[in-house]
């Protein structure tokens, strides 16, 4: 008896906000996405002698969390504090709070590598006598590399006393936090979500990435022929999300359809045929109750790893053909790993809203192999519905589709 | 929500196998902790075992114990699993690695690292493509994932498997997250049925009452040593087979209600 999918009632992304190396709020976000300037960067992350190119969000370094959110004070905590500072979010949270009561309000977090950098930074502490962690690290795990930590943190905020949970799925983490939000809603245990994602840069993925043989020299170059891998990136992103059945007129972005898959197949590679992409995008739209042709654009996961943008070209094409346009936004914001799903949620929420479909950054000629229609050039127009896609380790996919009620 | 529990695996000190287990929390067998064997984990195929970490092989034991009593077929069941810190040892390991001059991970080791590598695992051993959530809520990370599955069996209609385990910290990083025991349970859960041998209702409750410990002081020691040991309670539920109400703790202000019966309730 395996799942039956359903439609499902849209839910309306009432507040959402976005920090990547292009800037903080949607604001910045947007205009990098017309003007077509990448924020990718040689890397210059601490002492890291790797040479690649990095999505940096600048200013982290430059303040610190206090009073009651000391203890949650690394780099992760701080990037998503500073996520929840942009576009109004907090008096958004705050008047959600007033509608449905702090406890029927609940928050779904995804980050794949939460404030390990904490932990990264205390190793090379240890005592050297007795192998002991450093006194100024011991209290504070809790707080910044445990998996739950960005949950704690954010659910602590905004004041919210509903259920919390953090996914971490590697890439796909902040994509599937919509899809376990619309089931929490839909089983009536609460009556809006915050979701949202928060990954940031640690020595963790840049030398774990570059063990791989994963990592770019140069700044990403999604779908082109002589793509050599990513990007990395950090980002802090969140929406709100309440029902439709409640709020949103005419025209406002709400989350039609979500799948999720696995592809059982390797730990590090995508399924060779996307099979189980393919079964996440077909998800997505029965709970949308779309046709393949209905979609517009496609949000590709498009890393600019060889594998992933072959092995995708073949799931999007073997379920949309040629039709609809295709792009990656990696060339903008780098891959930004367990918060890559709420970033491009919003970016495909922000197409949406102003009709704007962003060309592949960086990619001078698409790859002949791959039989998509991949845009390399910016097109704007009215858009209504839009597909985007978070594939991860462990075969881990998952599929948005975003619209316009 | 009623959901029916079609499985049960479980591995800890003195509770090896759901058999053992159910007999001990029964308290029709004495508790008698010692050093679990490295599981078998017979699912997983020979190269993926031996690159597998600890978490990943009690994850997949006690998966399969429970999969196997389901009589369901693996390949249909979304999965969800639950640990507070996922790959405590692993992060040991690379953490000591980054902190030598030369950095050096190898690629199995990062791969390992990932909070979802046990569900990765278990889909290749199981060659499934059902959507594989893994999540943690610190010390409510089992509630958080029964939680989580139950809204899968609600919403969807269809059987789901739970796991969730915590594995006894290595040192240093015990001296920040102290679990000294590891504790891995499953749990096949699907729509009830008139058919139903083992219910329960679960509701999710504002409040704040104290959730349910164990009588027995080494078990409830065990429980509050060990996030995936939060489940002791339910299963003790279980085991005694009749009819009988569980409080889970779900982030102090909540926590599920959850009635445990023979049959439909």
């Amino acid at each position: 008896m395996p799942p039956s999918v359903q439609p499902m009632v849209p839910l309306v992304l009432s507040a959402y906000t976005l920090v990547t190396a292009n800037g903080r709020g949607v604001g910045p976000v947007l205009d990098a996405l017309r003007e077509r300037r990448s924020a990718l960067k040689l890397c210059d992350f601490e002492d890291v002698a790797l040479k690649t190119y990095i999505g940096r969000v600048v200013g982290l370094e430059e303040f610190s969390l206090d009073r009651e959110l000391r203890p949650f004070d690394c780099r992760n905590n701080r990037l998503a504090w500073l996520g929840l500072q942009q576009d109004g979010f907090m008096a958004a949270a705050a008047e959600a709070k007033q509608r449905y009561g702090a406890h029927r309000i609940a928050v779904v977090m995804g980050t794949s590598t939460s404030g390990i950098l904490e932990t990264e930074h205390a190793y090379r502490e240890r005592d050297p006598r007795t192998d002991a962690l450093p006194g100024w690290y011991v209290p504070r795990y809790r707080y910044t590399h445990n998996m739950f930590s960005l949950g704690h943190f954010v659910r602590t905020c905004l004041g919210l006393k509903g259920p919390a949970l953090v996914i971490s799925t590697a890439c796909s983490s902040s994509a599937k936090v919509f899809a376990t939000a619309a089931r929490l809603m839909q089983a009536g245990l609460c009556d809006a979500a915050i979701v949202g994602g928060v990954d940031s840069l640690c020595l963790t993925t840049l030398y774990g990435f570059s063990a791989l043989q994963l990592l770019s020299t140069g700044p990403c170059r999604p779908c082109d022929e002589d793509r050599d891998g990513l990007s990395l990136g950090e980002a802090a992103g969140y929406a709100l999300l309440e029902s439709s059945d409640r709020i949103g007129g005419r025209g406002t972005v709400a989350l039609l359809g979500y799948g999720e898959s696995t592809d059982g197949y390797h730990m590090s590679h995508p399924h060779p045929e996307g099979a189980g992409a393919m079964r996440a995008i077909r998800d997505s739209l029965t709970r949308a109750r779309l046709r393949p042709e209905q979609v517009e654009y496609v949000n590709l996961h498009g890393t600019a790893t060889v594998a992933n943008d072959s092995v995708e070209d073949k799931a999007v094409y073997g379920l949309f053909g040629a039709r609809p346009a295709c792009s990656s936004t990696k060339g903008w914001t780098g891959h930004t790993l367990g918060a890559a799903g709420i970033t491009e949620a919003v970016i495909s929420a922000l197409c949406l809203t102003h009709g704007l479909m962003p060309g592949t950054l960086n990619c001078r000629r698409a790859d002949p192999s791959l039989k998509c229609r991949i845009l390399r050039e910016n097109q704007t127009g009215s858009l209504s519905c839009v597909l985007s896609n978070i594939f991860g380790f462990g075969g881990n996919n998952c599929s948005l589709v975003l619209g316009k009620l | 929500m009623e959901i029916a529990i079609r499985g049960v695996g479980l591995l800890a000190p003195g509770l090896i196998g759901w058999d053992t287990g159910r007999a001990v929390l029964a308290g029709v067998c004495p508790f008698q902790p010692g050093a679990v064997p490295d599981p078998d984990a017979m699912m997983l195929p020979a190269n993926e075992r031996r690159r597998s970490s600890d978490c990943v092989r009690w994850a997949v034991q006690v998966a399969q114990e429970a999969m196997a009593q389901s009589g369901l077929d693996p390949r249909d069941l979304p999965t969800v699993f639950a640990s507070s810190g996922g790959e405590m040892g692993v992060f040991d390991k690379l953490c000591r690695a980054l902190a030598a001059p030369e950095r050096a991970v190898s690629p199995t080791l990062f791969h390992q690292s990932v909070h979802n590598a046990a569900a990765g695992y278990w889909g290749i051993a199981t060659a499934g493509q059902q959507s594989s959530t893994a999540l943690s809520c610190y010390d409510d990370s089992f509630a958080a994932g029964l939680l989580e599955a139950i809204t899968v069996v609600c919403v969807e209609q269809c059987p789901v498997l739970l796991v969730a385990y915590d594995l006894a910290v290595p040192t240093p990083l015990s001296q920040a997250r102290r679990i000294t025991t590891g504790f891995a349970v499953a749990l096949v859960l699907a729509p009830s049925t008139d058919a139903s041998s083992m219910v329960m209702r679960i509701r999710l409750e504002d409040c704040a009452d104290e959730p349910s410990g164990l009588e027995h002081p080494v078990l409830e020691a065990v429980r509050i040593d060990n996030p995936a040991a939060r489940s002791l309670p339910l299963l003790n539920a279980i085991a005694a087979g009749g009819q009988q109400i569980v409080r889970l703790g779900l982030l102090e202000s909540q926590q599920l209600m959850v009635e445990v019966g023979p049959c439909r309730l």
